[in-house]
């Protein structure tokens, strides 16, 4: 019995790591990495690397600038439908980034519900712009940060954030001496994942801002435009991504290691009093 | 000079914390078990926590009252916390001088001048007490919080740190509320001690006050001593009698009828292996449950009582656990408290 369960567990980890590397494999196999740049040298790659860069760079900035003080306020503070906010913010992970796409188009589209008054003063959001691009990134990759900032945040010991207050901070000394540097490695992890998350993303783009090229088409969308018509060219992004992605990873693994830990050895056991 | 007062209610987990105290420059122990609201008295002074009503005032200011509540940052209080609180990721002089003070000798004051640009986790536990110190008193406070100020440290530090901290409160001369679950730290830190449970002080003086006059059990136990239920009647020849709930009968030559918590402080309690010939009139049969030494005094916990006796002593009589001893103490050690 015993043989049959090394052999049964072992077969199906082999079974399932080879259907998630065999993919990869497959893409670096037909792109050796000695002429991945070479495929890229190609002008509708260049376009949607200028694209995909421009665009994740802005969605990315204001993630990190409108994500950070709501994440800070929600890990912080206590209030009723705390619980309910948070479950809000988490709604676009596990939604389809088609359905993400639409609403997008519905609310900022020229006849959408806020559109509709921007097209009025001249401003145009919808399909063709990279505001559009902007915004789907931004949108889809925003829960990703949201939530890795709020358990940083909640993972600073509120006891510091007492202490900085007995000694005389206001809040926002609080924030920038004590909360931000101590959540650092959290939002940094959170930040890279977000970021990665925004790079990939695919279908709320294509239905929100279309494929232009120059203008809206990103990397995703490009392998989406090449792959019936130069598949090498397609192949080559999508290595670009993978190590893009290990990349990320290692980032990843590198901020979790810069983590604070407790500084106290040891606690006592029977001493709190509350 | 300084003076703290605070009269409050403080609603916490399961009970209303009742307090009022007030205290000049010195310093006051609050002790008490644990969840008794020692550290909610605290942190509702440096206005962490704001009490459902009251007064606090601090050197003719008024911190908290009807219609007013001192944000925490604008309140002159040096706070230790439990753990330090110390921030990880600054030096040990950027910690002291996180309230923007100057260091005005503060780190040659409390011999960390060496220590300037460690960070925390790379200090001892005696020192990481001296940096919370420090901040604390750079901060210019009008009164001192300490909390737990010695739970941190291990056994072989604790009692030169203790006599170190001792000294530096009775030079700052500042009004200084400490909250410990331990007596002997109490009884040589402070100058008074309250005895703080189920919400409420249950007595407030001196360490010898607290020994030799308990106003009932709860401030009996936490001072070290035991305290035996039992059933008292008077004897004919002028002394009392109490027949323990526990199984035995005692004397006393203090008086009382009726339902009674005997206090007896476990110096006053001697171990034989026989029933010895001896002048102490109370002799139980008990069984040891536990040893624990004491720099040159060993603590023996039984099952009905705990005795503390030299070492030499414990040596001699070869005392461990579950080994069968007679316990013996006076009539005249005994002190009995009416029960309600």
């Amino acid at each position: 019995m015993r043989a049959l369960f090394a052999a049964t567990f072992a077969v199906a980890t082999a079974i399932a790591f080879a259907f998630l590397l065999l993919p990869i494999v497959a893409i670096f196999s037909r792109v050796p990495i000695g002429h991945l740049f070479a495929q890229l040298d190609d002008p509708v790659t260049l376009d949607a690397l200028a694209v995909s860069l421009k665009t994740s760079a802005i969605a990315h900035a204001c993630v990190l600038l409108f994500g950070t003080p709501p994440a800070y306020l929600l890990a912080r503070r206590r209030f009723p439908g705390r619980a309910a906010v948070l479950t809000l913010v988490e709604l676009p992970l596990v939604l389809p980034p088609a359905v993400a796409g639409i609403g997008l188009l519905v609310a900022f589209g020229r006849f959408g519900l806020l559109g509709r008054h921007l097209h009025a003063a001249g401003i145009d959001i919808g399909l063709g712009t990279q505001t559009a691009v902007v915004l789907a990134v931004a949108f889809v990759e925003s829960p990703f940060y949201l939530r890795g900032a709020v358990a940083a945040f909640e993972a600073v010991d509120d006891d510091l954030i007492a202490a900085a207050r007995t000694l005389g901070a206001g809040p926002w000394r609080v924030f920038l001496r004590i909360a931000l540097p101590l959540a650092a490695g959290g939002l940094g992890a959170a930040s890279a994942l977000a970021l990665a998350r925004g790079l990939g993303e695919f279908g709320a783009t294509i239905i929100f801002a279309g494929s232009l090229q120059g203008v809206t088409q990103t990397l995703p969308l490009a392998i989406y435009a090449q792959f019936d018509q130069n598949l090498d060219v397609a192949l080559a992004i999508g290595a670009l991504f993978i190590l893009v992605g290990v990349g990320i990873l290692i980032a990843l693994k590198v901020f979790g290691w810069v983590r604070f830990v407790s500084i106290s050895p040891f606690r006592p056991a029977a001493s709190t009093s509350s | 000079m300084g003076s703290l007062r605070l009269d409050l209610t403080v609603p916490t987990r399961g009970f209303d914390l009742e307090l009022a105290l007030e205290l000049g420059a010195e310093t006051v122990a609050l002790v008490g078990p644990s969840g008794a609201g020692k550290t909610t008295v605290l942190r509702a002074v440096a206005g962490l926590v704001r009490p459902a009503r009251g007064t606090i005032e601090c050197g003719g200011e008024t911190w908290f009252a009807a219609g007013v509540d001192v944000r925490p940052e604008d309140r002159a209080v040096g706070y230790v916390f439990q753990e330090y609180a110390l921030f990880p990721h600054l030096s040990v002089e950027q910690n002291v001088t996180f309230a923007g003070g100057r260091l005005d000798g503060l780190l040659d004051r409390l011999r960390l001048a060496h220590l300037a640009n460690a960070k925390p986790r790379e200090l001892s536990g005696g020192e990481r007490q001296r940096v919370a110190l420090a901040r604390a008193l750079a901060r210019r406070p009008r009164v001192l919080l300490l909390d737990e100020p010695m739970s941190a440290l291990d056994p072989h530090t604790r009692g030169a740190v203790r006599a170190e901290l001792h000294d530096l409160l009775r030079e700052l001369g500042l009004p200084t509320l400490l909250v410990t679950h331990d007596f002997e730290d109490a009884a040589v830190l402070a100058d008074r001690i309250g005895v703080l449970a189920d919400g409420r002080l249950h007595q407030l003086g001196t360490a010898d006050d607290l020994l030799a006059t308990p106003a009932d059990d709860v401030v009996a136990s936490f001072a070290g001593a035991n305290v035996l239920p039992g059933v008292a009647a008077p004897t004919p020849d002028g002394l009392t009698t109490i027949r323990l709930d526990a199984g035995g009968t005692i004397f006393s030559t203090a008086r009382a009828v009726g339902a009674v918590d005997v206090v007896v402080y476990p110096w006053d309690v001697s171990l034989g292996l026989t029933a010895p010939d001896d002048s102490a009139l109370n002799h139980l049969a008990d069984e040891i449950v536990s040893v624990g030494r004491l720099g040159n005094r060993v603590r023996v916990r039984l099952r009905t009582l705990t005795a503390e006796i030299t070492a030499a002593s414990a040596e001699r009589l070869t005392l461990q656990p579950g080994r069968r001893v007679i316990v013996g103490f006076k009539a005249t050690a005994t002190r009995l408290l009416p029960r309600a």
